[in-house]
């Protein structure tokens, strides 16, 4: 009895690794089960539907947008709006991580910095991003950077926050050790400071991405000529479900490529990041 | 006093208030080269935070402090330091952590022109704490006493002039902490050192001490007779110790060893019996006492 192991209940449960496969499997084809039923009770019915596509559909839809010139824009349209959208989404939030990085830094170290600005943060990160997108688009333009700035302030309140809440974790000891092994108040922040919270910073631009497309779909749903999201809302109209799964899916792969990329990136980079605060 | 510059560190008239709570009181200390302070007193008296003002990282307020004849204004390399934990720093490797001390002083350039010779110096340190086939291992993948060798060693590459340690094996187990006090006493002899040594551990204190300094808010105001945590902890005993070179740790076994624990506990640590300041045990010759 003792030695009987749990497969599936209990807190004690431990699946072995072909059924944790099959575990982690289950929900997508359940999904994909449901779907296929669904549709084919859909075009049973009629034969036009358009509401939830098959799988045919969909793949012509892949060639249509990946793979062929588009008529009307002479691009393939898949690649031409995956590029202007993370064109500004890589912008937007990079600029969001030097500036979140650099006050977030000073904020933490310096009190006098920190009193001129957390109040302020404070105000900007309460705001609703999307509730001023009309004055974005209206100051900065309905073009790029209008987009831009939308993400960069619906980002950067957030990563500021954390960077100085990791800068404020700094035990103090470890600042006052380096200022007793010779080190300047520059060669402080500098030096052990601030390679201590670089990957804090990664790991809080991968959290804050989730957000950073919410705003860029939004923005270039609102106004634009290009983009990811501006294409979603675009074929709306027609009703091409085919277009917008294909595209939600593509969106999703992407979210899910960079999130892992930049969790590889810590623990490639940075082996001591994870590990130290495990213990 | 006159005779200021023959200590290495000087304290006169010391007072530590917080807010409106006083933390040490008429502290008055000369320190002279070489010696082996440990400072023992109950918890909250104030041992911590008479380092922080030693290292320049609090102000007095009022009365001075002097290393050297000069006063500190910010933590320098003059001081070392060891706390019980945060000495060493995460992101970098064992060997890193002991090179630190030769390169933040320098520019990123330079330390990078003479890498390998201070790689080669760290080393050294590294040996010095027995240590050397960890060098390329992250903190948190060593022991918590292995950790604190690599502190150790990291304070001495600086070759401070005072190396103070904050309960540098409070968090160690019984055997571990021994072999460190073995390890620290050789590495004071070695190096003619001056340190000063916080504990709550009075064997220890005996043990490795030159020299005892009892830190205390437990006696009695010598003008108004107030008694207890209302006042500003003092130096309420200063012993001697005789010590011809590294004492092995049989000595822990012995009466008279037991018996000076036993004075000190009583000094300082029983809230119950309070001496008067005109008691106070301050046999040490390089004991002072102002009355401000
Ligand atoms: N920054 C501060 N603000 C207010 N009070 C403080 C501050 N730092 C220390 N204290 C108070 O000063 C007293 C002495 O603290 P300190 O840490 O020096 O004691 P300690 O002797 O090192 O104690 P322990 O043996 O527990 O380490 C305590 O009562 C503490 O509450
Ligand atoms: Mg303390």
């Amino acid at each position: 009895m003792r030695n009987k192991k749990i497969w599936f209940f209990g807190l004690y449960a431990d699946p072995p690794v072909l059924l944790r496969v099959i575990l982690a499997l289950l929900p997508f084809v359940l999904l994909a089960v449901l779907y296929l039923a669904a549709s084919n009770i859909r075009h049973a019915e009629n034969p036009h539907d358009k509401l939830l596509p098959t799988v045919s559909k969909i793949v012509k839809a892949i060639e249509n947008t990946g793979f062929k010139k588009n008529k009307r824009t002479g691009t393939y349209l898949l690649w031409h709006d995956t590029l202007a959208s993370l064109k500004r989404l890589i912008i937007g939030i990079m600029s969001s991580a030097v500036i979140g990085f650099v006050l977030g830094l000073n904020m933490g170290l310096l009190p006098g910095i920190n009193n001129l600005l957390m109040a302020f943060i404070t105000f900007i990160a309460n705001i609703p991003p999307l509730a001023i997108l009309p004055i974005l688009f209206i100051s900065f333009g309905v073009d790029e950077l209008g987009k831009v700035m939308l993400i960069f302030l619906g980002t950067f309140p957030l990563i500021t926050r954390d960077i100085y809440l990791a800068v404020k974790k700094i035990p103090e000891e470890n600042i006052v050790k380096a200022l007793t092994l010779g080190a300047s108040q520059t060669a402080v922040i500098y030096r052990v400071v601030y390679p201590q919270v670089i990957p804090r910073l990664i790991e809080t631009v991968r959290l804050s991405l989730g957000s950073a497309w919410l705003f860029l779909i939004a923005a270039e749903a609102i106004a634009s000529q290009s983009g990811l999201g501006y294409r979603i809302f675009l074929v709306r109209r027609y009703l091409s479900m085919d277009i917008i799964i294909v595209y939600v899916c593509w969106i999703t792969f992407l979210a899910f490529l960079a999130d892992f990329m930049l969790r590889k990136l810590i623990s490639y980079k940075f082996p001591w990041y994870n590990l130290q605060r495990s213990n | 006093m006159q005779n200021e510059p023959k200590h290495l560190l000087f304290i006169e008239d010391l007072k530590k208030v917080y807010k409106n709570k006083v933390v040490l009181d008429d502290i008055d200390l000369a320190v002279s080269k070489g010696e082996f302070c440990t400072l023992v007193g109950p918890s909250g008296c104030g041992k911590s935070t008479l380092l922080k003002l030693i290292l320049g990282q609090e102000r007095t307020t009022s009365g001075r402090i002097l290393m050297e004849g000069r006063e500190l204004l910010l933590p320098s390399d003059s001081i070392g330091i060891v706390y019980q934990k945060y000495s060493l720093y995460p992101h970098l490797t064992i060997l890193e952590n002991i090179m630190l001390g030769k390169q933040l002083p320098v520019s990123l350039w330079r330390s990078f022109l003479k890498k390998k010779a201070i790689r080669l110096e760290a080393m050294h340190y590294l040996e010095s704490v027995q240590l050397a086939e960890h060098a390329d291992k992250y903190p948190h993948q060593l022991s918590g006493g292995m950790q604190q060798r690599v502190a150790i060693a990291q304070a001495l590459i600086m070759k401070p002039k005072i190396l103070l340690m904050d309960e540098p094996f409070g968090a160690l187990d019984p055997g571990t902490r021994e072999i460190m006090q073995v390890l620290i006493l050789e590495l004071w002899e070695q190096n003619r050192m001056t340190i000063f040594f916080v504990t709550h551990d009075l064997e220890e204190a005996v043990f490795l001490g030159t020299r005892i300094l009892v830190v205390s808010q437990y006696y009695t105001h010598e003008t108004n007779g107030k008694q207890g945590v209302n006042l500003g902890s003092r130096i309420v005993s200063d012993y001697a110790l005789n010590r011809n070179g590294a004492s092995s740790p049989q000595i822990k076994e012995t009466a008279e060893f037991g018996q000076l624990i036993q004075r000190i506990r009583n000094e300082g640590f029983d809230p119950k019996q309070c001496q008067t300041a005109s008691e106070f045990n301050l046999e040490h010759f390089d004991s002072f006492q102002t009355f401000g």
